[in-house]
């Protein structure tokens, strides 16, 4: 069974994050990078089915600069087999469709069995190139998964929906599945098993091998939001904070009353 | 200008989203058509021609029919935007309406700013202005963000289409929310951990701060996520709807699922170390603290009262 896992790079969304000098996207610099956490989801769920059907060929891909080669190392050694970086400097200013067009063209040679991204990018947050690599390469993908069985060629899920209401879908494989967060638990890399992704394939070629389209979405500006103003910011010691805190839930609000 | 606004409908009932839809045309000062996979017998308030497909269980999740037969609207139509919510119906939908008309898609739009549409990037924390390059696109509209004033009135023209079954994936039904244990929605005062509490043992800490201020405590995805507190706790979309009159969000950043559920608290108050985080945005009080050492003092000062 052949296996693709797509993972994304991103800041840490604790970060502060500042405008580029290009004002289309954030500055790159002074920011910790971390795996998109649906792509973690997506990760922890293409191990499992590989250590479930045994005999499978589990392969991460990354688009970005080499500074996501840390991020794929961790997906090697969450359990991985082999990386497929398309080293992309650029790889912010592509749109959804753009990215997805990448993908889908590796995957189409490939002929995976098995597609698992995230439901979502945490930085971008468009929730388009999972099933958009799926309309390309016309295998029918389900969304949002908190629930993924596997079994003969058949995919068994459940999708979230709002409300904490689920639903029970089901399709054949060649298929594509989106990670939705609390889907599993991801593990952490054990030291082995980093030490070993160390030794693992990870193939970097350079995005203009793929023949990229153009994007199609253009970002006209970024900006932080405008501060709606009204709330009141209080900072300083803790044990005069809380004095602050019970003197204006006294006066503004019932709840000591 | 002219929009497709597609309506959402599940498990017999109209979902509220579509006065959203009608609302953002109307802003845009743009005609409109609706298309729904529903029930005659749940119809929107909506003044306008409404394509009606039946809802049935081989019918009402259904992306590639669906997709086949809002195709076909559009032929008629030819509308230069489809507008969908971005929920778990819109988000599934949209990308597959997309590449089929060669459209770009903006995903989540918060505003319309100079005639052209705003959407959230970084957990809120940024916001981008976008364009569309071809000559159609497909929108899907945060929750909320185009709620109207009054509720949308008038009854739909309506007009049938034949919806046959078939598609590559099979629906085979709903599971219903877990049980709740607690019903955070009738709670006068609520005291919410979030991911900044840290661990698990940390929770304990909240729940005190809760039973100081004689209320429950409720929390986030991301610690119901990790297992530190019942799903049956969880504030925000894809858990409770709360109006407390206090609100007290404990290292929670204001996801904008999480806000979904609480921003209609009476007062808000958030503790959170960082100044810029969103909560920030609907909070009455944001005190910039480390929780874990501000919640046991006010605790103890409110237990002293």
């Amino acid at each position: 069974m052949k296996i693709l896992v797509c993972i994304k790079q991103v800041p840490d969304m604790e970060s502060k994050f500042k405008v580029n000098a290009a004002g289309n996207w954030y500055e790159e610099t002074d920011l910790a990078w971390r795996m998109n956490e649906y792509d973690e989801y997506a990760v922890e769920q293409a191990v499992q089915l590989k250590t479930q059907v045994g005999d499978a060929d589990l392969c991460v891909l990354c688009i970005g600069s080499d500074r996501v080669k840390e991020t794929m190392k961790k997906a090697l050694a969450m359990g991985c087999d082999r990386g497929f970086h398309i080293a992309d400097d650029e790889s912010h200013l592509k749109d959804p469709f753009a990215i997805a067009s990448l993908i889908a063209g590796y995957a189409k040679e490939q002929s995976f069995d098995l597609i698992f991204t995230g439901m979502q990018s945490q930085d971008r947050g468009s929730a388009q190139v999972g099933v958009l690599v799926a309309e390309m390469l016309g295998i029918p993908s389900l969304t949002t998964l908190v629930e993924f069985s596997y079994a003969d060629g058949e995919i068994n899920a459940k999708r979230e929906l709002e409300g904490g209401i689920k639903a029970k879908v089901s399709c054949k494989t060649p298929a594509l599945v989106t990670c939705q967060l609390g889907l599993n638990t991801p593990r952490y890399p054990t030291l082995p098993n980093i030490m070993k992704a160390k030794k693992k394939e990870l193939l970097s070629t350079p995005v203009a091998e793929f023949n990229p389209v153009a994007a199609i979405l253009e970002t006209l500006q970024v900006a932080p939001p405008e501060k709606k103003g009204g709330g009141l910011i209080l900072e300083g010691d803790p044990a005069e904070l809380a004095d602050q805190l019970i003197k204006i839930l006294k006066e503004k609000t019932t709840a000591l009353a | 200008m002219k929009t497709l606004l597609i309506a959402e409908y599940r498990d017999g009932k109209l979902l509220g989203t579509s006065s959203e839809l009608i609302n953002f045309s109307a802003q845009l000062g743009a005609g409109s058509a609706m298309f729904l996979v529903g029930s005659e017998n749940a119809l929107p308030g909506y003044s306008g021609k409404l394509y009606l497909a039946e809802a049935t269980p081989a019918t009402e999740f259904n992306p590639g029919l669906h997709k086949q037969l809002i195709l076909e609207v559009i032929a008629k139509e030819q509308p230069q935007m489809v507008v969908l919510p971005h929920s778990s119906y819109g988000w599934d939908l949209a990308p597959r309406l997309a590449l089929a008309l060669n459209a770009a898609q903006i995903s989540e739009v918060v505003e319309i700013k100079d005639g052209t549409l705003v959407v959230p990037s970084c957990n809120a924390k940024l916001r981008r202005q976008v364009k569309a390059t071809t000559d159609i696109s497909v929108v899907t509209l945060q929750g909320g963000a185009f709620t109207p004033a009054d509720d949308p009135t008038g009854a739909p023209e309506v007009i049938k289409l034949e919806a046959t079954s078939g598609g590559d994936i099979q629906f085979k039904g709903y599971e219903a929310a877990a049980a709740t244990a607690v019903d955070l929605s009738k709670a006068e005062i609520i005291v919410s951990a979030g991911r900044g509490i840290g661990k698990p043992e940390n929770l304990q800490m909240i729940e005190n701060l809760a039973k100081a201020l004689k209320g429950e405590y409720g929390a986030s995805r991301p610690v119901v996520d990790a297992e530190w507190a019942e799903q049956s706790r969880q504030v925000g979309t894809t858990g409770q709807t709360v109006t407390p009159k206090l609100y007290v969000a404990c290292g929670i950043s204001g996801a904008i699922q999480h806000l979904a559920g609480m921003k209609k608290s009476e007062f808000v108050l958030a503790i959170n170390t960082d100044k810029d985080a969103p909560i920030g945005e609907i909070a009455d009080v944001l005190a910039v603290a480390d929780l874990k050492q501000l919640v046991p003092i006010l605790t103890e000062k409110l237990n002293a009262l």
